[in-house]
């Protein structure tokens, strides 16, 4: 019944808009104005556009200030003050750019609006002029280029050989992190080893592969440089570091890279940004399905001594899932690396023990 | 040269005369709906893009419902989306779908053949002075096939399933596999077939367009001659025709992976409980064959939009048009570069740095031409006697947007400044501005201006102004703050940003966003109106009511199948001989010669014999 009234009055108001506009017209064409070419419209429009402008200026410069401090937060690497300052250079320009242009296209239709009796001026092309505002684009680009190309090229070199190898697994809804560990070599992996407990596919026929370890957040050494290898298993993801200014594809079947200097500590930027509660944080940037607006992961930026201390309070994956590695690995490496951890070395070959279950479960919790 | 064009345009009206016997005796199907008449088939497309565009606008509005009013409870909606609603909320996967459809209904339904498919249509053989196009048939299968195509992407929408979700570009491994997102089943399957079917329709019709403008021009129409609108559609055309292929081919090899097992793009993958066999293709190698056509299809949505404008600037300034030879050269070279920039849109997709660098050297080129461009508009506005026809609004705002919008590509062009840039709001913003809201604004301004050579009757100006501010205002409002949000590092695509406390602000923002949105999107709905209102009783018009030099104006008010019933009228001059000095009118139709004029010619102006 409330739908057959709201339809009944939209259409009543429908039709009286439409008798309003009806009426004008026809008022319009007794008063013979609506033969004119030319009529008070055109003076009107030509105020507006001034009043626009004004306005607009005016909008923009009380939305800039009210949003800029949630520009580009804080940047927490060596190149993301670089890029930083790169995209602030280059914004000044076009806003200058943008006020200039936009300030001559909105008065020029005031100030030479249609006067009667008034003749336009004739004026098909000035080749001085075009040349110059060819030329000085032109320029401003070099510059541009030159500029974006000196910074581009610094942060895509190689990778120093000291900088700490951290791999990056994406996957649908979730990311997941890999340490080197004490080797500092990441172990072999191969796609059709991943199962529902390997996620990473790990290779233990690698040896590099036994103290590889995969913690619940991704930490980071201040002041050292990090390798990020990035990979994913299903779809494109991309990961995002805002605060780091860290940007890159995960593409399954083609490994990418990113080499960054974390420059300032969660427990320095929770001071800076005068916020407790702060942390970092890493997200997806290419649409990856359903879950690509929740693939948090939390990021933590220690002190160098911290760093060390928490990798080393890291428990080896193999370790923490010797069963299950035992069914996977030769069995040199089994006795070589896992005795340690299978209750006796023979009946832990045939299946994983319940009481190791739940510990795997976690592992791979999606968030 | 001039003999040859003499028997041509002679050969014309005979072939006209029998047009006319014709006409009469067509069945009405052939006259209404499988018509081979060039105004006929633009009026058939240009229905056809605002009913896509309605589309695509309503479905804008739906997520910009959830973006805006995150916690609003939508089921109210649900007679309109049935399961799409679950729990008063939108699905996340259908949002995917929405902004997908989005996307692909906008880009190639609305801003490729709702603009270049009316107004190439229509106004290439009534500027040049032809009969019609080289092959009516041909133009005529064009919009069918666009028909087909439109009517498989709008089954797409109403299956199961949903239609295709992984955006419009369409990457795999996301696009290939159902596992991955529902839409990925038959909804991309109807995708690609639908697209095919565009393709062809593209095609078709480039081809008639490029072979038109070579071949049937009218005597004394040389290429200097030309209005800017044909100059901008021969290049759109040339564009369409060498880009398109190459999007083909990329959608035959995914249908190949998606339903024969092979990998071209597909490699190592673990998805659903198990590794699929394919090994060695390379997602990277379809956004390579995409971007061939996706960046080339910027400007085939643009520069028609472009030549609109300068037509529209110019008449209505009373002035010709500033660097009409620029103007031209600017088209080319900004159609030259469009094929060696795609890869700016893949700096951060793990692609060779250097590449990188070399493409970001080739797009910043791209911004001297346009520039050239923004600056020769304005400078056609310095010291003219401008008139405000709603046409005129349009393409001022339209200037105002390319200008706007492609500043802010100068930034994203950078890839060391992309690497925080990419994929976030502030692409939304930049892509939205320049080639969204100017296309669109070219498409509107278009009809303001040709819509009594359409009909023969005007559109109601008032009606018209308050289209104008309200779309200029709310455009602004809309996109404006997005680079804010860009800024800040809000990614594209999100359903929901509160999940991160990096993105857990700006409600206000999308809220004031989502508000615009609405009210622009309502007030398309008066542009609609005073279209179909005016189609039956508006104003009758005068033949020429902007006081046009171009060759359109000399038609009958309602011309029939055959453009001009006696011979085709030969062109003496340019088309921008307005407010020439010394002529007792403020414009000289091309149509008049040089000796008609002597009070206005300057020394090198005589007629060639």
């Amino acid at each position: 019944m409330t739908s057959v009234i709201i339809i009944v009055a939209v259409v009543l108001i429908l039709s009286i808009l439409y008798l309003i506009f009806r009426i004008g017209v026809l008022s319009n064409v007794l008063n013979s104005r609506y033969q004119k070419t030319v009529g008070v419209g055109n003076t009107v429009n030509s105020f507006l556009f001034i009043a626009v402008f004004v306005l607009g200026i005016l909008a923009f410069y009380l939305s800039f200030e009210s949003a800029r401090d949630k520009f580009l937060p804080e940047a927490a690497s060596a190149h993301g003050v670089r890029t930083d300052l790169l995209f602030w250079v280059i914004m000044a320009v076009l806003t200058l750019a943008f006020l200039v242009t936009n300030a001559l296209l909105y008065f020029f239709p005031y100030m030479y609006r249609f006067k009667e009796g008034n003749k336009a001026y004739f004026y098909p092309d000035n080749h001085t002029v075009e040349r110059i505002w060819t030329i000085i684009p032109a320029i401003i680009m070099a510059g541009f280029v030159v500029y974006g190309y000196k910074e581009w090229h610094e942060i895509t070199s190689p990778a120093p050989a000291d900088a700490e190898v951290i791999e990056i697994m994406g996957k649908q809804f979730a990311w997941q992190v890999r340490y080197p560990g004490a080797d500092g070599k990441l172990g072999k992996y191969h796609y059709r080893k991943i199962d529902a407990v390997n996620e990473f596919g790990i290779d233990f026929n690698d040896t590099a592969s036994y103290d590889d370890f995969i913690p619940m957040e991704l930490h980071l050494p201040k002041g050292k440089n990090v390798h990020l290898h990035i990979r994913s298993r299903d779809v494109i993801h991309s990961v995002f570091l805002p605060h780091f200014r860290v940007k890159m594809d995960a593409v399954p079947g083609m490994p990418t890279k990113f080499w960054f200097t974390p420059t300032i500590s969660t427990a320095e930027m929770k001071v800076i940004t005068n916020n407790p509660d702060f942390t970092y944080e890493l997200a997806c940037t290419e649409v990856c399905g359903r879950g690509h607006y929740a693939m948090r992961f939390l990021v933590v930026v220690d002190e160098p001594a911290d760093y060390e201390k928490w990798k080393a309070s890291q428990q080896t994956w193999a370790s923490l899932n010797a069963a299950y590695v035992a069914t996977k690995a030769p069995k040199a490496l089994k006795d070589k690396y896992l005795k340690d951890f299978l209750p006796s070395s023979d009946s832990a070959a045939v299946a994983v023990p319940d009481t190791l279950k739940p510990a795997v479960v976690s592992m791979h919790a999606d968030h | 040269m001039s003999a040859a064009n003499m028997s041509h345009s002679g050969s014309l009206s005979d072939a006209h005369a029998h047009d006319e016997h014709d006409h009469h005796d067509l069945p009405w199907i052939r006259k209404y709906v499988f018509s081979e008449d060039h105004k006929y088939i633009a009026k058939q497309y240009l229905v056809s893009g605002i009913v896509w565009a309605i589309i695509g606008g309503l479905l804008s509005v739906l997520f910009r419902l959830q973006l805006g009013f995150p916690d609003a409870d939508l089921t109210w909606l649900k007679p309109l989306l049935g399961e799409w609603i679950q729990n008063g909320k939108l699905d996340p996967e259908f949002y995917l779908a929405l902004v997908t459809m989005h996307g692909t209904i906008m880009v190639f339904f609305v801003l490729t053949a709702g603009l270049s498919g009316t107004f190439s249509n229509f106004l290439i053989p009534l500027q040049i002075g032809a009969r019609d196009m080289a092959s009516g048939f041909l133009n005529m299968i064009s919009y069918w096939l666009f028909f087909l195509s439109s009517s498989i992407m709008m089954i797409s929408l109403f299956i199961k399933t949903g239609p295709a979700s992984g955006g419009w570009v369409i990457y795999p491994p996301l696009s290939a596999l159902p596992q991955a997102v529902n839409g990925s089943g038959l909804g991309m399957t109807l995708w690609l077939v639908a697209m095919v079917f565009f393709i062809a329709s593209t095609l078709l019709g480039g081809l008639n367009y490029v072979t038109t403008i070579i071949n049937l021009r009218t005597k004394g129409m040389t290429f200097t001659r030309l209005p800017l609108t044909i100059w901008a559609f021969f290049i759109t055309a040339i564009l369409g025709l060498l880009s398109f292929p190459v999007l083909f081919s990329a959608a035959l090899l995914l249908v190949f992976d998606r339903s024969f097992g092979t990998s071209f793009f597909l490699s190592e993958i673990y998805i659903g409980g198990e590794a699929l066999h394919n090994e060695g293709g390379s997602p990277i190698l379809f956004q390579h064959l995409f971007w061939f056509l996706g960046h080339p299809e910027v400007y085939i949505v643009l520069l028609p939009a472009l030549g609109v404008t300068s037509e529209i600037v110019a008449t209505n300034s009373r002035k010709p048009i500033f660097g009409y030879k620029a103007m031209i050269f600017s088209l080319v070279a900004i159609g030259f570069l469009s094929f060696i920039v795609w890869a700016h849109h893949m700096f951060v997709t793990g692609m060779n740095p250097f590449l990188g660098s070399i493409f970001m050297f080739l797009t910043l080129i791209i911004a001297v031409p346009s520039a050239v461009k923004a600056f020769n508009y304005i400078a056609t506005l310095w010291r003219g006697n401008i008139i405000f026809t709603p046409a005129m609004l349009f393409s001022i705002g339209l200037v105002s947007f390319f200008i706007s919008g492609g500043l802010t590509g100068i930034v994203l062009g950078n890839s060391a400044a992309d690497i925080q840039l990419h994929d976030t709001y502030f692409v939304v913003a930049h892509f939205h501005i320049v080639m969204g809201s100017a296309s669109f604004f070219g498409m509107l301004a278009g009809v303001y201006h040709w819509f009594p050579k359409m009909f023969g009757r005007m559109m109601d100006e008032r009606l018209g102004y308050v289209h104008f501010w309200l779309t200029f205002i709310g455009v602004y409002v809309i996109f404006f703050p997005m680079h804010y949000m860009g800024i800040a590092g809000f990614p594209r695509r999100y359903y929901s940003w509160t999940g991160f406390d990096a993105f857990n602000s700006f409600t206000d923002l999308n809220e004031l966003i989502s508000i615009a949105a609405i009210m622009t999107f309502v007030a398309q709905f008066i542009f609609i109106f005073n279209f179909f209102y005016s189609m039956f009783k508006g104003r009758v018009s005068t033949l020429n009511p902007w006081k046009s030099n171009t060759l359109e104006w000399t038609t009958p008010l309602n011309p029939e199948h055959g453009n001009w019933p006696g011979a085709i009228p030969t062109v003496y001059r340019w088309p921008y001989d307005y407010s020439k000095p010394g002529a007792p009118d403020d414009f000289i139709p091309q149509t008049v010669p040089f000796s008609a004029t002597p009070e206005s010619n300057f020394p090198h102006e005589k007629d060639e014999h």
